[in-house]
């Protein structure tokens, strides 16, 4: 890092950086061809992948958080026009762990969604669902020392889309974590408690296991939830953490 | 590993309502002496162009160190050098174009040397994750032929990963599958 940049922003050298991350089993993840999905049917490799070990650029990875985090309010996707946006107010708070469960903390979040009525402000959505003129639907955050994160925001509606005859995606937020690493990065979706849609919807259900799709439902809380202002969603999420990798290094 | 991973799901073709951003392509401020563009285009299994992309990337500076988060594998001392750079500007032609230095050489974990190289995270709708590539340089022909990683790569497919210099820097389409599919790797 710069100099410039360190004057805004301290961060604390980790004495445990890891030098290599877990590999995953194959059902953590979903497949990329999954037929379901209609748009992976031209858009996953055919070819096996190649095993990339991980060398110090994979295990490394960019400080984000003074370029993407400029005020507090980059959390907040309720303040980011004049008025109340239209919706249920809710808070979206949890930590970012790895699966060591150490909390990650200074790693950047940024999260966007469609606004209550399932409408994204985005020129390739143009269903019939209004657009409110008091939410763009994006936010960012930096995790703190504990590696929570908290954003305040509307809940999302369920939009259409077309996949297949009658589709529509179950409500949910998309999630960009950095992590501390290229080799942590993740992109995912927060769904909802109950969410009638989860039996029809092919991208929730691509991930093969039960127990992995329950990861990707945050949680009501009514301890979490304020009196006379917003309920209160909780999603914790888990990056990869250190593992050995498959063979052995000559040294 | 006590705790298993959430898992990912695609970016959608909603994302640039949230990531990108005006100096997201450049992973050095602007003047900085050396700079090359990585143009590209990238393609689907038909041949067709992919209009929304999400590329990302990650390298070292030309002395081989780091803009890393907690100051690992450096910390870079080159001004304005942040290492990292993303293009989704969905321009309907599937192009992209990257701002950005020659990367140094860094060793591998039994300290052999790679060549100069960028990592890469190639996202998009209709993509359940994300797919890892790895940039090389045309130019670094001796560098490449040492290469660990590229000695795992099949002969075949190592060009795949090739970038052609061009004259403001250097040409890498992604083709994400069918005749000429760039190498993506496990990470």
């Amino acid at each position: 890092m710069t100099s410039e940049q360190t004057t805004t922003r301290i961060y604390a050298p980790v004495v445990d950086t890891p030098g290599t991350y877990i590999r995953e089993p194959d059902s953590a993840h979903p497949p990329l061809d999954y037929p379901p999905y209609k748009s992976t049917v031209l858009r996953h490799p055919k070819q096996p992948l190649v095993y990339l070990p991980h060398t110090i650029t994979e295990i490394t990875g960019p400080a984000l958080g003074d370029l993407r985090v400029l005020t507090a309010d980059d959390a907040n996707l309720c303040a980011q026009h004049e008025g109340d946006p239209i919706g249920e107010r809710i808070t979206v708070s949890g930590r970012v762990f790895d699966t060591e469960g150490k909390p990650l903390r200074d790693t950047l979040v940024e999260v966007w969604q469609a606004n209550a009525a399932g409408r994204y402000r985005h020129r390739w959505d143009n269903w019939p669902a209004p657009l409110d003129p008091n939410f763009s639907g994006a936010g960012r955050c930096v995790t703190d020392d504990e590696g929570r994160y908290r954003f305040l925001t509307i809940k999302p509606g369920a939009y259409p889309w077309g996949n297949h005859y009658n589709a529509w995606r179950p409500a949910h937020i998309h999630f960009s974590l950095m992590g501390r690493a290229f080799a942590q990065r993740l992109v995912t979706q927060m769904y909802f408690p109950g969410d009638p849609f989860f039996p029809y919807d092919p991208i929730f259900n691509s991930v093969p296991d039960e127990r992995a799709r329950e990861r990707m439902i945050s949680r009501f809380s009514i301890h979490g939830t304020q009196p006379d202002w917003a309920a209160a969603y909780e999603f914790d999420i888990y990056l990869r953490g250190p593992g050995a990798t498959l063979f052995e290094e000559a040294h | 590993m006590i705790f298993a991973t959430t898992p990912s799901q695609t970016v959608g073709p909603y994302f640039a309502i949230g990531l990108p951003w005006p100096e997201g392509p450049h992973a050095v401020a602007e003047g900085t002496t050396g700079t090359i563009t990585i143009h590209g285009t990238v393609y689907d299994g038909a041949g067709v162009v992919v209009p929304d992309h999400l590329i990302e990337t990650w390298q070292a500076d030309p002395e081989g160190r780091f803009a890393d988060l907690h100051g690992h594998g450096g910390a870079s001392e080159m001004e304005g050098f942040r290492g990292f750079a993303r293009y989704g500007t969905e321009d309907g032609d599937g192009s992209f174009a990257l701002v950005t230095v020659k990367p140094g050489r860094v060793a591998d974990p039994a300290g052999a040397l790679q060549a100069p190289h960028i990592d890469v995270t190639v996202m998009a709708r209709g993509m359940l994750n994300r797919c890892v590539t790895r940039i090389y340089f045309g130019d670094e022909a001796q560098a490449n032929a040492e290469d660990p990683v590229l000695a795992l790569v099949p002969a075949d497919r190592r060009q795949t990963l090739i970038a052609q210099p061009e004259e403001d820097g250097y040409r890498f389409d992604i083709r994400l599958q069918g005749p000429g599919e760039t190498v993506f790797f496990a990470v």
